[in-house]
C-alpha cells in the first residue's frame, strides 16, 4: 500500500551555511537564572499558603479559647473590670444595623447607574467621565471620605440626620451618616458587578424586546434586571463585605458610644440618628491601640467578625456558581 | 469595559425620556460628589496650606509638638497656630507605602506565576479560595494580630538591647515599627494583587504560549517574557489598585506602626526599620477626635487633602501607563 | 402616530399593529450602487455558435523538484494518539526526509493535525492525551531526550500566525534569547535576524521598520514572521499546520515558494486541506481517514494512481 524511496547516502551539507551564534547547541535548557526564578516561584506559593493558614488558625484558636455565648448575648457596660465588661451585643448589632442600611442606600443607586451606563451612555463624554468618577470613588481611602463626611453632615442643613446641640453645633455622627458614607464604599462593587451581568446579555434579546414594541425603560425592567439578577446579587453581597470590614468610617462618622444610643423620638428613626459601634470599632477600641485592657474580648470580637466575612465570601461564591440564563437554544 | 451603546434605538416617548434624564442625574451625581469632596475638602484645608506655604511639606520640628500647639491655640481666630512641617509624615507614608507595594510586587508575581504555571493540582484548587478569603479579611484584624503577636515579638525578641540604647535619646522602641508596618500592609494587600495577576496571566491567548513552547523555550522562560508581557496591562492595574489600598491604610497601620510623627532616620543603620513611623492617614485617625477644634480641623483636613491628590495622581498614572502599553496589545482596550 | 401622546386609543394592539405598520413598509435593506452591469465570462464558442469549454489541466502546474537526494530525519513507529477514550491516530507509520515536502492530507477531524502536533511533542500540553508507539528524531526516541530540546530541532508553524507582542526584530529573536544563561548581544542577532527574515521572503518589506510592532503586519506578513520566528533557531525539521488557510492567495505563494526553497535544508511536513496546495508542493503525500493511514507514497502516484479507493474517492473530491 505505500511506496518509500530509496535512502542514498547521506547528502552533503547544503552550502552557503547560514550566519550562526557562537555557542548554542547542547546548551542546558534550564539555565541557572530559570532554575533559581522557579525555586522562588515556588517558594513564593508556599509562603503564600503558610501565612494563610497561620493567620486563619491562629484566630481560629484565639477565638474558640475567649468566645462565649454570653459575649455575643450581653451588652457592654463601662467598666475597667474586665469581668464587668459585658459583651458586644450591641457591636453586632450596629454591623448589622450599618450593613443594612448601607447596602440599602448603595444598591438602588449602583443599579441605577449601572444601567445608565450599559444601556443609555449619551453623551458619551458624560459616560466616560462617570465611569472615571465611580473609580475614583473606588479608589478613595475610605478615612478621606469618613472626613468629608463628617464635613458635610456637620453643615446644619443635615441637622435631622444626626444630634444637634444647644448652640446649633450640628454633630454631625449618627448611623444615618455613617451608613450613607458606608453606601459610597459598596457603591462601585455594586456598579461594577452589574455592568458586568448586563453586558453579558447578547444585544438579541434587547432587540427582541423592541421589536415587541416595548421601550427602553420597561425592557430594562422588565428584562434586563430580572436577568441580571445574579451580577447584582454578587455585587450587594460584596459590598457588604467591604461595609462590614470598614473601620474608619465608623470611627469618625459613629460616635464613640460603646452602647447604642439612640436619639428621642421615634423608635426607629431615632435609632439611626442616634450613635453606637460596630464590632471593628470594638476591637479596634479594645486593643492595646485603644482604651486596650481585653485582649480577649477583641480576639473574640475579631473571630466572629472573621466568620460573617468568611460567610459573606461564601455566599458571593454560591451567587456566582447559580446557573446563569441560557440566552440561545 | 466600554461603554456600551445605544442600541440605535431612540427613547420613544415621555416616560422613556424622563427615564434617561433621571438616571442619567443620578449617575452624574457621582461627578457633582466628587466635585463637592474635592472643594470641600480643599476648602477647609487652604489655612493651613495658606499659613505655611512650601514649608508644609517640609521637614523642621516635631510634628507631634506642632498638632498640640495648633490643638491649644487661643480662642480667637486671629492668633490661630498653623505651624505645621508634615515632611515626617509624607516621608513615613512613602517609606512605609513604597517599601509595602515593591516587597507585594515581587511576591505577587512570583506566586501568580506558581499557581499559573507549577503548582500542583491540589494546591491550586486549595489556593484560589484561600487567596480570595485573606483579601476579604477587615484591616482591624490584621492590626489586631500584629499589635498582639509581631509587636511585642519584634519589640522583645528581635531588637536587642544595644539597639535600643542607640536611639534612646530620640525614640523609644517598643516594637511598633517601620518593619512591622510593612510586613503587615504586605500581607493585606498581596491578595488582591494575586488574584489579579493570576487572572491576567490566565488569560494569555493559548496561541502566544503554544508558540513560545513550539520555539523550545522552556516553561519558565516562556511565562516571564510572553506571558508577563501580555499581562501587563493588568499587573499594572494591580499595582495601582494595591498602592490605592495602601495609601489609605489608616486603622491597622496606626495600631502597628507606632503612634508617634518621626521620621525613621536611615543614618541609624539597621536601626531605622526598627523605628516607629505614622503615614498621613494613621495619622488623620489617631487624630480625628480634635476636629471641632478650628484650626486643628483644618491641619487635618489638609493631610486629607495630600492623601486625595495622591490618590488621583495614582489613578491617573495608571490610566497612563496602560494607554503607553497599547501599542503591542491585541485588544482595543 | 403622534409619539408624543401616549398609545392608549381605543382597540390600539401594541403588538400586532406596529408589526402590521412595519410590514407594509419596504425592507430596511441598503441597496449598492453599481456603475455598470457585472461582465460575465464569454465561453469558448466555435463557428457554428455551440459553446466549447477547455478542458481542465489535470493536476496544478508543479513547483520544481529537489536535486539532493533525500535524508531521513524523523519517523514514526506504529504512533497512536488518543484523547481520553477516543483515539485519534491509529497506529501510524511515516518517514520525513530531508529534502522533500511530506503533505498530510485528509477530511477535518482525521487525526493529521494530532499527528503534526506529535512529533514536536505539543501533543503532551493537552493534558487528557496518550501516546502509544514511537516517534524517532535522528534514530533516537524523542521522549528519552530533554522536551525543550526537540522543539528546537523540530520546529512548528501555526494555522493563525501568532507573532508575539513585541517588536518585528524582538519577534525573530527570541528563540535565540530565551535559551541559555548568555544573553546574545543586539549586534550578534542582527546578521541571524536579517537572514532569517530573507528566508522567509520578509525582509525587503520590514527592513526599514524593524523595531515596529509586529501585530501592525497584515496576515500574510506575519505568517512570513512566524516563519523567520522558526527559521532563526535553525531547525531541521518544520512542521507547518495549514499555514496559509487563513492567507490570501498572493501570500499563500510566496509561502509556499519559501516552503520549496527550504526543502532542500530542512525536512518539512505540511497538514492542508487544500488539494491543490499538496498538489503544488508536496513530494510524498499522506491520505489520513478517521485515524487510519490509508495511503502514504508519492505525490504523483496518490493524486495519479491511487491505490485505494478512499483516496482515490477524496481526491478526485468525492467527499471532505
Amino acid at each position: 500500500m505505500s511506496t518509500h524511496a530509496h535512502v542514498p547516502a547521506p547528502a552533503a551539507p547544503p552550502a552557503p551555511a547560514p550566519p550562526r551564534l557562537a555557542h548554542h547547541r547542547g546548551e542546558e535548557s534550564w539555565s541557572r537564572g530559570d532554575k533559581i526564578g522557579v525555586a522562588l516561584a515556588w517558594a513564593a506559593g508556599i509562603l503564600l499558603c503558610v501565612l494563610a493558614a497561620a493567620i486563619v488558625l491562629y484566630m481560629l484558636f484565639r477565638g474558640i479559647q475567649y468566645l462565649s455565648v454570653s459575649l455575643l448575648a450581653t451588652h457592654p457596660l463601662p467598666s475597667l473590670d474586665q469581668t464587668k465588661s459585658g459583651g458586644f451585643l450591641d457591636p453586632i448589632e450596629g454591623t448589622v444595623i450599618l450593613t443594612i442600611l448601607g447596602t440599602a442606600i448603595a444598591a438602588p443607586i449602583g443599579v441605577g447607574i449601572a444601567v445608565w451606563l450599559s444601556e443609555y451612555a449619551r453623551p458619551s463624554w458624560l459616560a466616560r467621565a462617570v465611569e472615571s468618577g465611580v473609580e475614583i470613588v473606588a479608589g478613595t481611602p475610605s478615612i478621606v471620605l469618613a472626613i468629608f463626611g463628617l464635613l458635610v453632615f456637620q453643615q446644619s442643613v443635615f441637622g435631622f440626620l444626626s444630634f444637634t446641640a444647644e448652640g446649633n453645633a450640628v454633630f454631625g455622627r449618627s448611623f444615618f451618616t455613617a451608613g450613607a458614607m458606608m453606601a459610597l464604599i459598596a457603591l462601585p462593587l455594586i456598579v461594577g458587578s452589574t455592568r458586568e451581568a448586563l453586558h453579558s446579555i447578547p444585544s438579541h434579546v434587547r432587540e427582541a424586546s423592541y421589536a415587541l414594541g416595548k421601550d427602553r425603560i420597561s425592557t430594562i425592567r422588565r428584562v434586563l434586571l430580572p436577568a441580571s439578577r445574579r451580577g447584582i446579587g454578587t455585587g450587594v453581597t460584596l459590598g457588604m463585605g467591604r461595609i462590614v470590614g470598614d473601620t474608619a468610617i465608623v470611627v469618625i462618622l459613629l460616635g464613640a458610644s460603646q452602647q447604642i444610643q439612640p436619639e428621642n423620638g421615634t423608635p426607629v428613626w431615632g435609632l439611626l440618628k442616634g450613635t453606637g459601634s460596630t464590632l471593628t470599632t470594638y476591637v479596634y477600641n479594645n486593643s492595646p491601640a485603644g482604651e486596650g485592657g481585653a485582649p480577649q474580648k477583641a480576639y473574640a470580637a475579631a473571630f466572629v467578625l472573621l466568620v460573617i466575612v468568611i460567610f459573606l465570601n461564601f455566599a458571593v461564591d454560591l451567587i456566582a456558581r447559580r446557573k446563569e440564563p441560557t440566552w440561545t437554544r | 469595559m466600554s461603554v456600551n451603546g445605544s442600541h440605535n434605538a431612540k427613547p420613544k416617548d415621555r416616560t422613556d425620556q424622563r427615564a434617561e434624564v433621571a438616571l442619567g442625574a443620578l449617575a452624574s451625581a457621582v461627578l457633582l460628589l466628587i466635585g463637592f469632596m474635592i472643594v470641600f475638602v480643599f476648602s477647609k484645608a487652604w489655612p493651613s496650606f495658606a499659613h505655611n506655604g512650601l514649608a508644609w511639606f517640609g521637614p523642621g520640628g516635631n510634628v507631634d509638638e506642632q498638632l498640640a500647639n495648633i490643638f491649644n491655640s487661643p480662642a480667637n481666630p486671629s492668633n490661630y497656630v498653623y505651624t505645621m512641617h508634615a515632611w515626617p509624615l509624607l516621608y513615613a507614608t512613602a517609606l512605609i507605602t513604597g517599601a509595602a507595594v515593591l516587597l507585594s510586587t515581587a511576591i505577587s508575581m512570583l506566586s501568580a506565576m506558581f499557581i499559573v504555571e507549577f503548582a500542583p493540582e491540589a494546591m491550586r484548587r486549595v489556593m484560589q479560595p484561600v487567596i480570595r478569603l485573606l483579601a476579604a479579611v477587615p484591616s482591624v484584624v490584621y492590626g489586631l494580630i500584629g499589635i498582639l503577636v509581631l509587636v511585642p515579638f519584634v519589640g522583645n525578641h528581635v531588637i536587642s538591647g544595644a539597639e535600643k540604647d542607640s536611639v534612646r535619646y530620640v525614640i523609644q522602641l517598643d516594637g511598633s515599627s517601620v518593619l512591622v508596618g510593612v510586613l503587615v500592609l504586605t500581607v493585606m494587600i498581596t491578595p488582591i494583587m494575586v488574584a489579579i495577576t493570576t487572572d491576567a496571566l490566565r488569560s494569555v491567548p493559548r496561541s502566544w504560549t503554544e508558540g513560545a513552547a513550539a520555539l523550545g523555550v522552556n516553561r519558565w522562560r516562556a511565562l516571564r517574557t510572553v506571558g508577563l508581557r501580555a499581562a501587563r496591562p493588568a499587573i499594572v492595574a494591580a499595582v495601582v489598585l494595591a498602592t490605592a489600598r495602601a495609601l489609605g491604610e489608616a486603622i491597622m497601620l496606626s495600631m502597628v506602626s507606632g503612634s508617634v510623627g518621626f521620621a525613621p532616620n536611615p543614618l541609624d543603620g539597621t536601626t531605622f526599620i526598627f523605628e516607629p513611623a505614622r503615614t498621613l492617614a494613621a495619622t488623620i485617625v489617631d487624630n480625628a477626635e480634635g476636629l471641632s477644634v478650628k484650626p486643628f480641623g483644618q491641619t487635618v483636613y489638609a493631610f486629607a487633602a495630600v492623601l486625595l491628590i495622591s490618590s488621583f495622581f495614582l489613578s491617573f498614572a495608571g490610566w497612563a501607563a496602560r494607554q503607553s502599553m497599547r501599542k503591542y496589545t491585541l485588544q482595543a482596550r | 402616530m403622534d409619539p408624543l401622546s401616549p398609545a392608549e386609543e381605543e382597540g390600539f394592539d401594541p403588538i400586532r399593529e406596529p408589526i402590521a405598520v412595519a410590514a407594509q413598509l419596504p425592507p430596511p435593506v441598503r441597496r449598492i450602487a453599481v456603475e455598470e452591469p457585472p461582465t460575465v465570462a464569454q465561453p469558448p464558442a466555435d463557428g457554428n455558435g455551440h459553446v466549447v469549454p477547455a478542458p481542465v489541466a489535470a493536476l496544478p502546474k508543479r513547483m520544481p523538484r529537489a536535486d539532493t537526494a533525500p535524508l531521513e530525519r524523523m519517523r514514526t513507529e506504529a504512533l497512536s494518539i488518543a484523547y481520553g477514550q477516543k483515539l485519534a491516530v491509529n497506529q501510524v507509520s511515516l518517514t520525513v526526509r530531508r529534502g522533500e515536502v511530506l503533505a498530510l492530507i485528509g477530511p477535518s477531524g482525521c487525526g493529521k493535525t494530532t499527528l503534526l502536533r506529535s512529533l514536536n511533542r505539543l501533543v503532551d500540553l493537552t493534558p487528557a492525551a496518550s501516546r502509544g508507539g514511537r516517534i524517532l528524531l535522528d534514530g533516537e526516541d524523542v521522549d528519552l531526550f530533554d522536551v525543550t530540546h526537540l522543539r528546537r530541532r523540530v520546529g512548528m508553524l501555526f494555522q493563525q500566525p501568532n507573532p508575539f507582542p513585541m517588536s518585528i526584530f524582538d519577534n525573530v529573536a527570541y528563540g535565540l534569547r530565551q535559551r541559555g544563561s548568555k544573553k546574545p548581544s543586539k549586534r550578534e542577532l542582527e546578521p541571524v535576524v536579517v537572514h532569517s527574515l530573507q528566508r522567509a521572503g520578509l525582509f525587503e518589506e520590514v527592513k526599514d521598520n524593524l523595531d515596529h510592532p509586529a501585530l501592525a503586519l497584515s496576515g500574510g506578513q506575519q505568517q512570513r514572521l512566524c516563519i523567520a520566528r522558526s527559521l532563526a533557531v535553525q531547525p531541521e525539521v518544520l512542521l507547518l499546520d495549514e499555514p496559509c488557510s487563513a492567507l490570501d492567495p498572493i501570500s499563500t505563494q510566496v509561502i509556499e515558494e519559501t516552503i520549496v526553497s527550504l526543502r532542500s535544508e530542512i525536512a518539512i511536513v505540511i497538514v492542508t486541506h487544500n488539494l491543490q496546495q499538496a498538489q503544488r508542493v508536496a513530494d510524498h503525500v499522506a491520505f489520513m481517514y478517521l485515524g487510519d493511514l490509508i495511503e502514504y507514497g508519492e505525490a504523483e502516484r496518490v493524486f495519479g494512481s491511487p491505490v485505494a479507493e478512499r483516496t482515490r474517492e477524496y481526491v478526485s473530491g468525492g467527499f471532505g
